[in-house]
């Protein structure tokens, strides 16, 4: 019989029943940083549409993005961004079979949310 | 009685239907990505605020107007792809497969829209 128990096996224990570490938190970030990205690209998009389709256009998309509430996003997505990018990088590291070990990992952790804060920093001032 | 192996009833009952394929593509965008997002806020964050006039000259040389069209095609199939899994994990049934086919017309739409006006501008 191939198929004895399909739909009422066991599921192994989920988010909930587990103690919050560094490990899952810097994961579940790199998740919500990216799906987060698309009000930035939207936005982005909008503008270039705008700045495509003339003055009059463009000076609403513009004024919208550079708004407090435009400059609002564009900081946290910079933030996220930096961080999402980051994370990208250590699964990249990890992909390639290096630093999977907790220790390592959770030093590449610390080290994304330092670096992605001073990188927030860098760009602020810069631009 | 039919005869089914535990392979034969595992396959295509995954949740994405392809699995390494989807991971290679996503390791490959993710390494463009690490060039591309770094000029791509520098060049943007740069003329972002400048009048009109300013930001259509800028986009009308090459270096800025190839980053931002590599950055808006690249980004939005890295976006394509991360959405996807997303979904798979937290939606199931028939509204699973309607968001994941959402989610990819507004990556694909998005990507259009964003790069002809790019080289609306540049051209």
């Amino acid at each position: 019989m191939a198929d004895v128990n399909r739909g009422n096996r066991p599921l192994s224990p989920h988010l909930t029943i587990y103690r919050p570490q560094l490990t899952s938190i810097t994961s579940i970030l790199v998740r919500i940083t990216g799906n987060a990205l698309i009000v930035a690209g939207l936005m982005i998009v909008w503008w270039f549409v705008a700045a495509a389709s003339g003055p009059e256009a463009f000076a609403t998309a513009n004024g919208f993005v550079t708004s407090w509430f435009g400059d609002l996003v564009m900081f946290f997505s910079v933030l996220g961004l930096w961080y999402h990018s980051l994370g990208g990088i250590r699964h990249l590291v990890w992909d390639s079979g290096r630093m999977l070990d907790v220790e390592k990992s959770e030093l590449a952790g610390q080290m994304m949310m330092i670096v992605a804060v001073l990188m927030t920093i860098f760009t602020v001032i810069v631009l | 009685m039919a005869f089914l192996t535990d392979r034969k009833r595992a396959i295509g009952m995954g949740s994405a239907k392809t699995g390494t394929e989807h991971h290679w593509q996503m390791m490959i965008t993710s390494v463009a990505l690490i060039v591309l997002i770094p000029l791509f806020v520098f060049t943007f964050g740069w003329i972002l605020g400048s009048p009109y006039e300013e930001v259509i000259a800028y986009y009308q040389r090459p270096f800025p107007a190839v980053v931002a069209i590599l950055t808006m095609l690249v980004g939005w199939f890295h976006f394509r792809l991360g959405v996807q899994t997303l979904i798979e994990d937290y939606v199931h049934g028939l509204a699973r497969k309607i968001a994941i086919i959402a989610m990819i017309c507004v990556s694909y739409a998005a990507a259009a829209f964003a790069i002809f006006a790019i080289v609306r501008i540049a051209l």
